[in-house]
């Protein structure tokens, strides 16, 4: 399992509802309803995730996300997860607001443009490509790119308090200058 | 075509007739004393009584879902590309039953039926059957079939609106709902078409009040106008510039209201053809069961609430081009099953083909239904 997933899965609690946009194949799904037992949906656009999904047996939802969650009641989920999502979105922080609209909290994945690989391969003058970014300038599905610092900076814009934050490289937990050394964060966010 | 040697084929089948003498009392609050219900059973009911899947149809369609008729091989059933041995509703698994709504002309007690009280055709006296009354006269086929619970119940259009309404009239009888192409209720717009087909065929001097049967005619003129607008609708756009573009039949225009555009060779062929097997006061009560369905209107317009009820878990399917039932309406079905916590999965499939794309076999479409089907547990 993706590093990030893992930690999600561990901050759901046990039943909680979950709502995952952008949930791909709905493994996360899955894990959580077999790991926390909690019932749960996930958003997804692509044809072949959504067939992957129906064939996981898990509930998805074939809506686009840029247009909002209007399918969703205000505070009708525990938590709703963005995992590794937030970068491919257009719409941000419309997305962001709609998140803590519909749930009670939010989990959020993304991998950190501020990585010292990232860093210095756009120094060189290259856009970066890393495990955590691998895709090609030219393919890639991600538009909107932050750092640690920057994601930090629009929650507080936005009125989100930060309740946890995870920073990960390969798999293992990073303390010492995140933004530096973390190539993927996690966090989990609430409304004041 | 498929031949009928062909291994996904239910193969040869039999059209079947349930007669029910216990009165069904009907939405209007008129009461049909007796009635027979056709339909068509594929596969074999398990032991446990719990593969049974209930396919509800549209419009014109009738309880032939599958295979083909022994004396006729060309008549090969409407949902055939769906249901066989291997296909995603897969006959080997389930046990699926096809059934005609009342009122149709197609073998089910209709308005062409004798009625008992004279001897002579309903015509114009046959009720105006609805949506729930479909639905429970299903539900007594099921108890004669002995089937207490649907393993699924699944329709396009007006038959995922039965779909729906089974998840209402019986919820503790529908394990699952597979609603396709559907909507909650008709929008205006959706009511405006079928009154015009309701008025082409009212109009037509042979329409006669209803009662044509014994007049040796049959208002073929109001039937064919009917069709050609309803085949308007169950096609994109898209679909239909596709198909036909602006391809002329004589090379060069005629410069006379013959055939010009394959278009209009196309919605006369249809017409045609309708209007030879398809009954005129069937197709008026079926534009009224249309009109008449919105389970909302009892709970003043909360769907969330009218779906309360529901227990079953559902597949929602929408076609982002059909413009007569579009994807609105489904993604109302989901959020109100949504409010309710209810299961559900909803696809939107990118498709040119219209309000017919449900009967096209397109590979995410049955992919997904193959997928679904195949995780529920018997």
């Amino acid at each position: 399992m993706r590093p990030d997933l893992a930690a999600i899965v561990h901050w759901v609690p046990r039943g909680a509802r979950v709502l995952d946009l952008g949930c791909g194949d709905g493994s996360l799904l899955r894990s959580l309803w077999q790991a926390r037992e909690a019932p749960g949906y996930g958003v997804e656009i692509d044809d072949d995730s959504v067939l992957a999904c129906v064939a996981n047996d898990v509930n998805v939802l074939q809506v686009d996300l840029e247009s909002g969650l209007s399918l969703f009641a205000d505070g009708s989920f525990d938590c709703v997860i963005l995992s590794e999502t937030l970068q491919t979105i257009h719409r941000t922080e419309f997305l962001m607001r709609e998140m803590l609209r519909v749930g009670r909290e939010g989990i959020v994945s993304f991998p950190n443009f501020g990585h010292w690989s990232a860093r210095l391969q756009v120094v060189l003058g290259r856009m970066p490509v890393s495990r955590t970014l691998p895709y090609e300038w030219y393919e890639t599905p991600n538009v909107h790119h932050c750092t640690i610092t920057d994601f930090e900076d629009l929650c507080r814009r936005l009125g989100f308090r930060i309740r946890e934050r995870l920073v990960l490289h390969e798999g293992k937990p990073v303390t010492l200058l995140p933004n530096l050394l973390g190539s993927i964060a996690v966090y989990r966010c609430t409304g004041e | 075509m498929n031949a009928p040697h062909d291994p996904s084929s239910v193969g040869a089948v039999e059209a079947q007739n349930a007669h029910f003498d216990a009165p069904l009392r009907l939405r209007s609050g008129d009461e049909l004393a007796s009635y027979d219900i056709a339909y068509e059973t594929y596969g074999k009911l398990n032991a446990q009584r719990s593969n049974a899947v209930l396919v509800c149809h549209a419009l014109n369609a009738s309880h032939h879902v599958a295979g083909y008729y022994e004396k006729d091989p060309g008549n090969i059933g409407w949902w055939d590309n769906l249901v066989g041995p291997g296909k995603p509703l897969d006959v080997r698994r389930f046990f699926v039953v096809g059934t005609n709504y009342l009122g149709s002309c197609f073998g089910s007690t209709g308005p062409a039926s004798p009625n008992p009280a004279t001897g002579k055709p309903w015509g114009a006296d046959f009720p105006v059957v609805t949506v729930e009354d479909w639905v429970a006269a299903q539900a007594r086929l099921a108890e004669r079939l002995g089937i207490e619970r649907f393993a699924a119940v699944i329709g396009g259009s007006l038959g995922a609106m039965q779909a729906l309404q089974w998840s209402l009239s019986f919820p503790e009888r529908i394990r699952h709902a597979v609603v396709i192409a559907a909507a909650p209720r008709l929008t205006p717009q959706n009511i405006a078409f079928n009154e015009v087909a309701r008025q082409a065929i009212m109009t037509d001097p042979d329409f006669h009040g209803g009662h044509y049967y014994d007049k040796g005619v049959v208002p073929t003129r109001g039937l064919r106008l009917a069709r050609m607008i309803g085949h308007i609708t169950y096609l994109s756009g898209e679909a239909m510039a596709e198909k036909f573009g602006r391809l002329l039949r004589r090379g060069a225009p005629g410069f006379d209201f013959d055939v010009d555009f394959e278009i209009e060779s196309y919605l006369r062929y249809q017409g045609d053809k309708f209007s030879t097997y398809f009954d005129a006061n069937t197709y008026l009560r079926i534009t009224k069961a249309l009109d008449y369905f919105d389970p909302a209107a009892e709970y003043g317009n909360d769907l969330s609430q009218a779906l309360a009820r529901a227990r079953a878990a559902f597949l929602v399917v929408s076609f982002n081009s059909d413009w007569r039932f579009p994807p609105a309406g489904s993604r109302e079905i989901v959020r109100a099953l949504l409010d309710n916590r209810r299961i559900v999965s909803y696809l939107e499939i990118d498709a040119p083909g219209g309000h017919d794309a449900f009967l096209l076999e397109d590979p995410r479409y049955h992919g997904a239904l193959r997928a679904y089907f195949d995780n529920i547990e018997l």
